[in-house]
């Protein structure tokens, strides 16, 4: 997918300008927010589950060369093979070449992220064949032609009205005339209309939550039952996962799931939750005749080692976007590449470089809810400040931001002198707004000033109150 | 030019600061064979009678419904009484599976039956499940002879017959059974996984509209449990 984080200032003043999108992201903070927070509560154990969830993957990491190798020779064992990819490139076109070698026309697709980061779709359509999304929310953007603007919810950004009429557009030319409006007949429309699409495809394509080094199994997590569908009844079965998904045993992908529906949605546990391993074997009366595990690197393995390591425990389960302020207020697609919200401002600079990333670390004010909520420990804020150093040591910040923190850091060092300039500063800003007691406009914060007025300070520093004050408390003693 | 492959793991092994004989393998190799149970709830440590409690309270959290019988001559009643109950069709496809044969059917000769894989026009399914997992309400199906994964998906209802002794408290003790009932003797671990497990909890479900929970998104829309008491139902 090409990336327009560059652009995510213009992105979110044209996302702060449209009423509806609002309206959906208000719906994260009272559904899943409050459902997140029973779940937890229900079980005693959470906070526990999330440590050794955390200390799995760290030991993952640690060794993810080997149980990497182990997990391709279980795969093999199955009868199923493993492609390495090193780049986006390389994955569309090993995707392509396995869709050709069985004449592939049409392939469903399971709601997979590593798709969107090769744009896989795009890649396939150009090359004549028919991607057919069956995740309800995929569905849903690709027909309006939208990328996902959450990882677990992806058109989280749309009304139930926006929906209807693209319904009504779009299946129209299935016969489909009556306009509807409950969500439970959107639902089941989308349903009757894709049946058919599973049992003629001739590859299911799905993403992967985990792929268990012990079985060589790939493990997807859903709701919907599409990602079955997908995979059951076309004669080949293609998944697409990045290589940190390892983890090695059943029983350790059994921590995770209990970590992972909980953070997620809030539920208990998801509807399915699918183990795969190689093809169907002798005497299975259904299930795909080839398995085909495709594996995407795409930078990940240079950011071990690295402060940004800790970035690859991430399970997508998308409790730091819901719980963020910034993200509620601009939705998904301002952050202009696959992941939004906090682990899409790490994670997308760490996979294609910071420059024309580098708005992304900004998007935060460091409230310290993504850290909080996430199950994998991961410390968002933290990366996000790393980032901001990043941008400044490699000049991608503006000369006049950078003269400005240089000014101020000069200053802050220097006690002496910071009171000196912010009580000059104060005295005067003082003075000249005392008549209106805020400025509209101010030389060099127009930034500030263009949206709302400038509270004009008092007249004096805090540091200068507080000594009168402590003064005052002397001399009553 | 090295393959993918080779330079993936290089770059990977620079990073870690692999070397040789540093035990990376040796501590992976132990970890897999041991598999070791985690951290479980301690919701599940419970009497025998209170998980099958526990179990049925949690299928119906999900949504899905339960009925207990007492015997197999009672199951065929049990499936003809919920097909009536929900205005479905008396024929049915389902799992040509020996436990789901050794089943009195004929007792209910209205009800007719397909042996197979699900079809399009299917609207009913019924299977067996390898277990039932208290923790969550979980039922676990495996691929295999006779157990096709379509009838877990594709027909609109879903009517899963479930032996009493096939129900567990955790995960954990669904997979060490599977690893018991899968034993390949000639591959090293000693066993491999059937192609597909499945863990079902509930019928298919999506929120993708404005949040709204909505039943029957692309698997079953009903899911209905009849749990067979008195047999041990480990396969």
């Amino acid at each position: 997918m090409k990336s327009t984080a560059h652009d995510f200032k213009e992105n979110v003043v044209t996302a702060m300008a449209k009423p509806n999108l609002r309206r959906a992201m208000a719906r994260l903070e009272t559904t899943i927010g409050p459902q997140r927070i029973a779940a937890r509560a229900a079980l005693p154990e959470y906070d526990a589950l999330c440590d050794q969830a955390t200390d799995i993957k760290n030991h993952v990491l640690a060794h993810l060369d080997v149980y990497l190798e182990r997990f391709e020779a279980k795969v093999v064992e199955a009868g199923g093979e493993v492609h390495w990819c090193r780049t986006p490139e390389e994955a569309r076109q090993t995707v392509l070449r396995l869709c050709r070698s069985v004449e592939a026309r049409t392939v469903t697709k399971g709601k997979s992220m590593i798709a969107e980061e090769v744009g896989l779709n795009e890649y396939l359509e150009a090359n004549d064949i028919e991607p057919i999304e069956t995740d309800l929310g995929e569905y849903i953007i690709q027909l309006a032609g939208q990328p996902p603007s959450h990882i677990i919810a992806p058109a989280v950004h749309m009304t139930r009205e926006e929906i209807s009429d693209l319904f009504f557009d779009k299946h129209r030319k299935y016969g489909r005339t009556k306009r509807l409006e409950e969500p439970s007949e959107l639902v089941n429309e989308a349903r009757e209309l894709l049946r058919h699409r599973y049992l003629e495809a001739d590859v299911g394509i799905t993403g992967a939550n985990f792929l268990i080094a012990e079985t060589g199994s790939s493990v997807i997590v859903t709701n919907e039952g599409n990602g079955d569908l997908t995979q059951t009844l076309p004669q080949m079965h293609i998944v697409i996962a990045s290589l940190e998904k390892i983890v090695p045993t059943l029983e350790d992908a059994t921590t995770l799931l209990r970590v992972l529906a909980r953070s997620a949605t809030g539920q208990e546990f998801s509807v399915y939750t699918t183990f795969s391993t190689g093809p169907r074997r002798v005497g299975d009366s259904d299930g795909p005749g080839a398995y085909h595990v495709v594996l995407l690197d795409n930078g990940r393995s240079a950011m071990l080692g690295t402060e940004f390591q800790d970035m690859l425990r991430c399970i997508r389960c998308g409790a730091c976007m819901n719980n963020c302020p910034v993200y509620a207020s601009v939705g998904g697609h301002a952050y202009g590449w696959v992941y939004p919200g906090p682990m899409g401002a790490v994670l997308t600079p760490s996979l294609i470089g910071l420059e024309g990333t580098h708005h992304l670390p900004n998007a935060s004010s460091f409230c310290g809810r993504c850290e909080a909520v996430c199950p994998m420990r991961i410390p968002l804020p933290k990366m996000m400040r790393h980032l901001r150093e990043q941008a400044f040591e490699q000049a991608l910040v503006p000369a006049a931001e950078r003269a400005c923190v240089r000014l101020w850091a000069y200053l802050a060092k220097r006690p002496a002198l910071y009171h000196l300039a912010t009580g000059l500063a104060a005295r005067v800003l003082g003075a000249w707004g005392r008549r209106r007691g805020a400025f509209r406009r101010l030389p060099l914060a127009s930034g500030w000033t263009a949206g709302r007025d400038l509270p004009a300070p008092q007249g004096r520093t805090f540091h200068s109150l507080w000594r009168a004050r402590r003064a005052r408390a002397a001399e009553k003693a | 030019m090295a393959s993918a492959r080779e330079d993936i793991l290089a770059v990977m092994r620079a990073s870690l600061s692999r070397r040789d004989g540093d035990g990376a393998a040796a501590e992976a190799s132990e970890r897999l064979s041991r598999h070791a149970v985690n951290l479980v709830p301690e919701r599940t440590r419970l009497p025998r009678a209170e998980q099958l409690a526990l179990f049925v309270d949690m299928v119906e959290q999900a949504a899905a419904t339960v009925t207990q019988v007492a015997s197999d001559a009672d199951v065929p009643g049990a499936v003809a009484d919920y097909l009536a109950q929900h205005n479905l069709p008396s024929n049915v496809a389902m799992a040509p599976d020996a436990r789901l044969s050794a089943i009195p059917w004929e007792s209910q000769p209205l009800l007719s039956f397909r042996r197979g894989p699900a079809e399009e026009a299917d609207e009913v399914g019924i299977t067996g499940a390898f277990a039932g997992i208290a923790e969550t309400g979980t039922l676990m199906m495996t691929s295999g002879e006779g157990r096709p994964t379509t009838l877990n998906f594709l027909p609109a209802t879903h009517i899963v017959v479930l032996d009493e002794g096939g129900i567990v408290a955790i995960y954990e003790d669904a997979w060490s059974r599977l690893r018991e009932a899968s034993r390949v003797p000639d591959i090293d671990s000693g066993w491999q996984m059937p192609r597909t497990v499945n863990f079902v909890t509930g019928p298919s479900r999506t929120a993708d509209i404005e949040l709204v929970p909505a039943l029957g998104a692309h698997g079953p829309k009903r899911l209905h449990v009849i749990i067979v008491a008195g047999r041990d139902g480990a396969r």
